[in-house]
């Protein structure tokens, strides 16, 4: 059953996530926080910012990670079978048509008509977390960090795993 | 044999030096299997990644069984779908289960509370980035249309996401081929 409901919870979001990564995120947190409960908001965004740090396909690490925590090595497999075989054995199988097809204007909108969508998930997912956040830091704290991390992020480029160790260093000494 | 070793080589590298998903990794992959190793021409890559880009889900996998595949046959797929996959998997799985053991400490649950804001940041730039990606695409108008829709029905009726995307990708293919501005 619950191998099933793994499997389930990410196919689902890798078949409709056009645009990368990122995409696929949002679809996940709805399957994993708000359908099955296996993570809370809160869980969710503390794996999804080391997640985020590290090297290697985000989808596979979602995969992977929540697999086994949700049912073990098992899980973890089931979990990212879900993830890469489809779409996988689609381009595959289907690679003489979409090899014909890729310039249409059809197969093109498949992949642009998405991204509003994928863009309100994105927004909501943030307002989530800033709420999270505000609970558990409080108001002040978190303007402030949300602030200072993104001017490190998009002004200064730092590499994202040093914002996310120093967040790690002023989670533990002042909040 | 030696190409199996070049295959999981080449796909190894470009996953753990990937920092940022699939757009990092796409070039490190290039080099290694075009430049490096000579395992295609630049043209079948090129060719590849395109028809990658027809279909959902994550590319830097797309690519990697795809060109297994091509080129060790199923042994190939799989070989090169564990070097760009495992790594990361198993650690991230480490990780986080280290951390979990001093799930006890007050230090440890603050430090997490510390990152809440940094992925809220992420999300809002990912957000701003698909909004971008959307406004190139499809133009003001069809974006606001489709961005309006979405909302009222994900998050004002409480739908689920992939019900909507789902219509939208059905929406995409029924339409007219006149429609939606393409690049």
């Amino acid at each position: 059953m619950i191998f099933w409901e793994l499997f389930i919870a990410f196919l689902i979001p890798n078949l409709l996530a056009y645009g990368g990564g990122p995409a696929s995120i949002p679809l996940i947190e709805h399957e994993v926080v708000d359908r099955y409960e296996w993570m809370t908001q809160s869980e969710f965004s503390e794996f999804l910012a080391l997640a985020n740090s590290l090297p290697g396909p985000i989808a596979t690490k979602m995969a992977g990670y929540i697999g086994f925590e949700v049912g073990g090595i098992s899980g973890s497999i089931i979990a990212l079978f879900a993830t890469v075989a489809p779409t996988l054995i689609l381009m595959i199988t289907l690679l003489n048509l979409l090899q014909k097809y890729r310039d249409s204007p059809k197969v093109m909108r498949l992949s642009s008509f998405v991204l509003p969508a994928i863009a309100v998930l994105l927004i909501t997912l943030t307002f989530d977390f800033a709420k999270s956040s505000y609970e558990s830091n409080k108001l002040i704290p978190t303007i402030l960090m949300i602030v200072g991390s993104y001017i490190a992020l998009e002004k200064f480029k730092v590499p994202s795993i040093i914002v996310i160790a120093a967040g790690l260093l002023i989670g533990g000494f002042l909040l | 044999m030696k190409i199996q070793i070049q295959l999981f080589k080449a796909f190894f590298v470009s996953g753990i030096l990937g920092f940022g998903g699939g757009p990092t990794i796409i070039p490190l992959l290039h080099k290694e299997v075009v430049e490096k190793y000579k395992l295609m021409t630049d043209d079948d890559f090129s060719d590849v990644l395109s028809i990658g880009n027809t279909l959902p889900g994550p590319i830097a996998t797309k690519m990697a069984g795809y060109i297994g595949y091509r080129i060790g046959g199923f042994l190939g797929l799989i070989n090169a779908l564990f070097a760009s996959v495992m790594p990361t998997v198993l650690l991230i799985i480490l990780l986080l289960n280290s951390l979990n053991q001093f799930s006890n400490s007050d230090f440890i649950n603050n430090m997490s509370n510390g990152v809440i804001p940094i992925v809220t940041v992420m999300m809002g730039i990912y957000a701003f980035d698909f909004l971008k990606k959307s406004h190139k695409a499809l133009g003001l108008k069809i974006s606001a249309i489709i961005f309006v829709f979405s909302f009222i029905t994900i998050v004002l009726f409480d739908l689920h996401p992939g019900i909507i995307i789902g219509s939208l990708l059905i929406l995409a293919l029924a339409l007219p081929n006149k429609g939606g501005k393409e690049q």
